[in-house]
Parts: structure tokens; C-alpha cells; sequence
């Protein structure tokens, strides 16, 4: 990993990726915050993984299997209890398809 | 012992006293209201009280109670951190995009507890989204430290853990991922532990990153905290992570004796900036424990020193997306768009804090084409070093022991200019996520101001039983007095 210069231009597009409409003023802070922690987390580089399989899991290997069996009932109300928006059983959200 | 006094009972005295019919939980429920009534306009430890719903379990406790063979967590008010869903709770994560969210479930562990009988006193403040160190990123103000208010109860679990250490709740939930249990435990001078990752269920736990999330409880002493874990820990077909292992009968492991016992003491963990005082009462209490009869043992855990860099990015990964799910669709805080896109963005803008959205930026970045092997891949190779450092130690150790943070309590704002401070506090307690093993704090002394300091165990996976057995000897042994807060 070669340090990485961040641009401004790359916090646009991660703000972009994240779904997250920035300020000015939290693109330029989040410019100087995510450089103080690339160049901090550099110091990964100063050792040799070549050879080391990475770890995605610290639980007991396999992911246990069960029968395609239904065994809550489906509970609309209760789901929709929370919505913002909701209209005769359904999520109200705006118009996506023209 | 006067009504008021109620709840300050341990778990192991109030349930003694209400199965002999002494106190009824109801008083007992009562007094923790009472007490949260007097002293929570200033600590801020609840985001929640759950006055009606906690009377309500009381009664129902003491019905069960009277029918005899009620388990021992019967009647026991609890506090819980505000990112477990309690079923018609508002449950918020201390953020404002949950802010008004009500659970339509329970988590599993919450559902293990309502079946034993416990009262849920209220939900407890945290760092927004368990992210943080001081419970100063909560959306609804920080959590005061109860021995000195102008000091952070630690995070991200601080509403838990100042609770306990005020007796507002005889214990509480909290979650750990990178300290959040351990790190608050010690700045309040509780026990707290995060258990060996699977062995509690986390389905209904709001996830910040799911290979470091873990479940744990914090008591006042080592064996409250054993009755809490008998009743969380155990398999649970929602969450696929979550260990087949039977649960011992932690209580039984307290059998007070540490002889022959082989601590490990990691040489990387007594560093420059520590604090001299919390270096001194860790030390006295490894002395403690070879007059107990057990052995010292200096070992090496040489990779100590990558684990921040390791963890802020698989965390900030895994939390990135783990939060892709508030859109402002199905629930939660819904800012008014033209489009779906803008609605997600204003959305988050709008609910989300500076520290949420730092991580996200950062996990997402770490995440990305171009960037993936570099840095999340990277780290993940790390945490593969920082296991196998652990590995090899307990070859020749069966605990591990170290202070669980460089100081005690700072002062609110201390560390809030610079994210990069803010997250080497965690130096000590974030490899034992890394590494999947089990943590607990557990106090053993205070400082020169009387603020808290913890003691540190670790030791390898699934031995619960052992690091409870060294802890509840020490607790034991005289060696350390629990001085009450001022509060």
C-alpha cells in the first residue's frame, strides 16, 4: 500500500458511495480527519502479509442450516409501526420509476 | 436495611432476600426509581426510564416469586443500553435517526432475560451507534462519570456503566466491539465483560460491526456479573455466528482459588503514557495475586502496536454496511425529497452525527474499488497476526492480565478536538475483539483524585469460567476496598 493521498474530489465520491449529502464545511474537515487516519493506518505497510490469510471470522467455522420452513408469522402491522410514510400495507416512498 | 437502600443489594443479596420473601421487587424497583429520580437529571445515564413497564414486571416477578422456583435474575431491575430492541421500547441507538423508534421485537437476549423474570429499569445512554469511548458522541448528551461529574463515564456503553456504579440498577447491558464494556467498566469502577465472540447471541443487538460485536453484562461484583452471562450466553438459531457450545454454571466456577494459576503479562502493555497511578495499582494487583498463589509470567504479544490501525478500518467496514440501512424508508428519521436518492442523503445528513459519519466515510473508503486490498484486506491479514500472537501466548499462560485503559476518566471535551486521541484510548482493550477472546474489567483501585482504575483479564476462547474465578478471588481477597461515588 503505496500512502494515499486524499483529494477532495475523493471525499466527494465516497460521500457519494455512503449516501451522505456533505457540507463545505464537513467535506473540508472530513478531507483533514480521513488523511490524519490513512496516514496513521500506514503503518500497517511496515509488515509483511504476503503469506497470511486474512481473517473475516473469529466464531466457529460454518454457518448452521435449517429447514426452509416458515416459523414466525408475518406481522404487517407491527412492521409497519415505524414507517414515515406508509399507505394500505405498503412503504410510501417517492417515485422512482417514470 | 432501610427501602431506600434497596438498591444498593447485589444481585446475589436481593435475590436471596426476595426468594426468602425479606423485600418484594417491587420495593426493589421502586428504590432504583427513586434513585434514578434523584440522580439522573445530572448523570444523564438513561435515555429512557421505563417507570409503568418496570412496576409492571416487578409485580409479575413477585407473583412468580411467591410460586416458588422463580430463577435468580427474578425480579432484578437492569438497566439496558439503548442498542438492544425491547419490544414496544423506543429504542434509539443515542442517534437522532432512531430517535423515535419503537422495538416491534425483542433481541434474544432481551427475550432470555423477560423469561427469567428481569425488570427493565430503562434504556441507557451511549455513543451514537456504540461509536466512541466517552459516551460523548450520544445525540442526547453525554453520560457523567458518578465520582466526578466533570469527567465521561467511559464509552461507548457509559449510560451502563455509570448506572451500576451509581446504583441506579443493580446491573445493566452493554456491548462491547472494540472496549465498550471493559473501557466504561474501569472509568466507573465496575465489573464488566465481554465474553469470547459467539457465545452470545447478538440477533436484535443494532450491529455496528459484526465480527467484533459482543454482548456482556456489568454488575457490581464478579459473581452478579456470572448470573447475568449464565442467562444471556447460549445458542440461538437467529443469529448463525452464535456458538452451539453449552453454557456452564459460571456461578460454580467461583471456587475462590487461583493457586498455580499462570498470568501473562504482556510487556507491550506497560508503555509510556500510561499513567503512573494506574500502572502502580495494576501492578499491585498482579502482587495480589501471586500472594494468592498464582504465577507472573512475562509474554509478548509483538503485533500490540497495529491493532488501532487493524481495527479502524475492519470496523469502520463492517459499520458501513451495517448503517446502509437507514435510508429513511421502513423506519426512523425520513428528511422530505424529491427523489429517493435525496431523500437518502438528507436523510443521513440530517440523523447521523460527526462521529457516525467519519466512520462511514472511512469504512466505505476502505471498502472501495481500487482501495479494498490495501487497506480492508490488509488489516484483515493483521488481524490474522494479532490472533496467532494470542495463540502462542497461551501456550504457556491460562490469563492474561494488563490495565484496561492509559488513564482514568478525562474531563468531557478532553479528547473531542482530535478523533485520532479519542481512539488510542482503546489500545489496550480493542485486540481482544481482533482476537474473538473473552475480556472482563474488574476493579482495583483508585487514583489520586479517586477516580477508578480496571484490571484487565483475557484469556483464551470459551474460558469464561477461569477469568471469573481469578476475578471473584481477587474481589475476594480484601486486597481491594469498593468505595461508593459522591453522587
Amino acid at each position: 500500500m503505496a500512502e494515499t493521498r486524499i483529494t477532495l474530489e475523493m471525499v466527494q465520491h465516497v460521500a457519494r458511495l455512503a449516501r451522505l449529502k456533505l457540507s463545505d464545511v464537513e467535506q473540508e474537515r472530513l478531507l483533514a480527519d480521513l488523511g490524519q487516519m490513512l496516514a496513521y493506518v500506514d503503518k500497517l505497510n511496515e509488515l509483511d502479509t504476503e503469506s497470511v490469510p486474512p481473517t473475516a471470522q473469529v466464531g466457529e467455522a460454518g454457518t448452521p442450516r435449517r429447514e426452509d420452513a416458515v416459523t414466525c408469522p408475518s406481522d404487517a402491522e407491527a412492521m409497519l409501526a415505524n414507517a414515515p410514510s406508509a399507505e394500505r400495507g405498503y412503504f410510501r416512498v417517492p417515485k422512482i420509476i417514470e | 436495611m432501610m427501602a431506600s437502600e434497596l438498591n444498593k443489594l447485589t444481585i446475589a443479596e436481593a435475590s436471596a432476600m426476595l426468594h426468602k420473601r425479606e423485600i418484594t421487587a417491587l420495593q426493589l424497583t421502586r428504590a432504583c426509581l427513586e434513585r434514578i429520580a434523584a440522580v439522573d437529571p445530572r448523570l444523564n445515564a438513561f435515555l429512557t426510564v421505563c417507570e409503568k413497564e418496570a412496576a409492571e414486571q416487578a409485580v409479575e416477578a413477585d407473583r412468580r416469586i411467591a410460586a416458588g422456583n422463580a430463577p435468580a435474575l427474578c425480579g432484578i431491575p437492569l438497566g439496558i443500553k439503548d442498542i438492544y430492541n425491547t419490544k414496544g421500547v423506543r429504542t434509539t441507538c443515542a442517534s437522532r435517526i432512531l430517535e423515535n423508534f419503537v422495538s416491534p421485537f425483542d433481541a434474544t437476549t432481551i427475550a432470555k432475560l423477560r423469561a427469567d423474570g428481569a425488570v427493565f429499569i430503562g434504556k441507557a445512554n451511549l455513543d451514537e451507534f456504540a461509536m466512541g469511548s466517552s459516551t460523548e458522541n450520544s445525540a442526547f448528551g453525554a453520560t457523567l462519570n458518578p465520582y466526578d461529574l466533570e469527567r465521561v463515564a467511559g464509552g461507548s456503553s457509559g449510560g451502563s456503566a455509570a448506572a451500576v456504579a451509581a446504583r441506579e440498577c443493580l446491573g445493566a447491558l452493554g456491548t462491547d466491539t472494540g472496549g465498550s464494556i471493559r473501557e466504561p467498566a474501569s472509568f466507573c469502577g465496575v465489573v464488566g465483560i465481554k465474553p469470547t465472540y459467539s457465545r452470545v447471541s447478538r440477533f436484535g443487538v443494532i450491529a455496528y460491526a459484526s465480527s467484533l460485536d459482543q454482548v456482556g453484562p456489568f454488575a457490581n461484583t464478579v459473581r452478579d456479573a456470572a448470573i447475568i452471562l449464565r442467562t444471556l450466553a447460549g445458542v440461538d438459531p437467529m443469529d448463525s455466528t452464535c456458538s452451539a457450545r453449552p453454557v456452564p454454571d459460571y456461578e460454580k466456577a467461583l471456587t475462590g482459588d487461583v493457586k498455580g494459576l499462570r498470568i501473562g503479562v504482556p510487556k507491550e502493555y506497560f508503555i509510556d503514557g500510561m499513567a503512573p497511578e494506574v500502572e502502580q495499582a495494576v501492578r499491585a494487583a498482579l502482587k495480589q495475586y501471586e500472594s494468592l498463589g498464582a504465577t507472573l509470567h512475562e509474554i509478548s504479544l509483538p503485533h500490540s502496536s497495529y491493532a488501532i490501525a487493524a481495527y479502524y478500518l475492519i470496523a469502520t467496514a463492517e459499520a458501513s454496511a451495517n448503517l446502509a440501512r437507514y435510508d429513511g424508508i421502513r423506519y426512523g428519521l425520513r428528511a422530505e425529497a424529491p427523489d429517493h436518492i435525496t431523500l437518502y442523503e438528507e436523510t443521513r445528513a440530517q440523523g447521523f452525527g460527526a462521529e457516525v459519519k467519519r466512520r462511514i466515510m472511512l469504512g466505505t473508503f476502505a471498502l472501495s474499488t481500487g482501495y479494498y486490498d490495501a487497506y480492508y484486506l490488509k488489516a484483515q491479514k493483521v488481524r490474522t497476526l494479532i490472533r496467532r500472537d494470542f495463540e502462542r501466548a497461551f501456550e504457556n499462560c491460562d490469563v492474561i492480565m494488563t490495565p484496561v485503559a492509559p488513564t482514568t476518566a478525562f474531563k468531557l471535551g478532553e479528547k473531542m478536538d482530535d478523533p485520532l486521541t479519542m481512539y488510542l484510548s482503546d489500545i489496550f482493550t480493542i485486540s481482544v475483539n481482533l482476537a474473538g477472546l473473552p475480556g472482563m474489567s474488574i476493579p482495583c483501585g483508585y487514583d489520586g483524585k479517586n477516580l477508578p482504575i480496571g484490571l484487565q483479564l483475557i484469556g483464551p476462547p470459551f474460558s469464561e469460567e477461569t477469568i471469573l474465578r481469578a476475578g471473584d478471588a481477587y474481589e475476594r481477597s480484601g486486597a481491594f476496598t469498593k468505595r461508593e461515588p459522591a453522587i
